[in-house]
């Protein structure tokens, strides 16, 4: 989880809530080649539980997701 | 018979609060990579109406006026207040950026979520494909649904 990957693309979701940030991540993922790594920061707390959760179920990789203050920051990469 | 990666959801409720909560439902599952389908029953039809009136007959047509559909006519199940709650909602919502029903459906038909009507409720209800938005893909039975219900992991009735 410390090793630092260059992202493809940064996401800017702050101030968005549910759906909208695991929607606009799943769209940037599609949009991007195998293996890219997606960043995003976001100010809904829930993400810290979706995106994980998003992770999981769509079968893509969560590299990171920390969260300072009332920013959450992670990183996903594409897997298939 | 096999399960698939796929959510079918019956909406059969046409109160705002019910009808958002199946959207994001639908948004969230087609992003995590599931076909989802939404079939959308009796009330649930306002959801895919224009929100023209509706009706044939004069019952038709009388409930076309006090049941109209759209999705911006919709109220919430609670504290509708003849519309002062759907306004009220709709401004909370905007203050804290949760997207509108309409800006959902919007998303859930980028997303690919099949939406299909039930043509019984529309035949009772005097409902027809024109008073549909164009995005419905099709108006169909019980045995349509059941068929791609029982090939997904989740079902929902709402």
């Amino acid at each position: 989880m410390t090793e630092q990957v260059k992202a493809d693309l940064v996401l800017d979701l702050k101030g968005l809530l549910c759906p909208i940030p695991v929607v606009k991540v799943s769209q940037a993922i599609k949009g991007v080649p195998v293996g890219a790594v997606v960043e995003a920061t976001a100010t809904d707390p829930g993400v810290l539980a979706d995106i994980p959760a998003w992770a999981r179920t769509s079968g893509n990789e969560l590299l990171e997701i920390k969260r300072d203050g009332k920013m959450v920051t992670f990183r996903v990469r594409r897997v298939k | 018979m096999e399960q698939e990666n796929r959510l079918s959801m019956v909406v059969f409720s046409g109160d705002m609060d019910k009808v958002l909560a199946a959207f994001v439902i639908a948004t969230g599952a087609a992003a995590s990579g599931m076909e989802v389908s939404m079939f959308f029953t009796f009330w649930g039809l306002k959801a895919v109406q224009k929100g023209n009136l509706t009706g044939k007959g004069f019952f038709g047509k009388m409930l076309g006026l006090m049941n109209r559909g759209g999705i911006d006519r919709i109220g919430p199940s609670r504290f509708n207040f003849h519309g002062a709650g759907r306004w009220l909602f709709k401004k909370m919502m905007r203050d804290h950026k949760v997207a509108t029903p309409a800006e959902l459906r919007k998303l859930t038909i980028e997303l690919g979520v099949k939406l299909i009507a039930c043509q019984m409720s529309m035949e009772v209800m005097e409902v027809r494909r024109g008073d549909l938005i164009d995005e419905v893909a099709d108006c169909v039975g019980v045995a349509t649904f059941l068929e791609g219900a029982s090939r997904s992991k989740i079902t929902l009735f709402i």
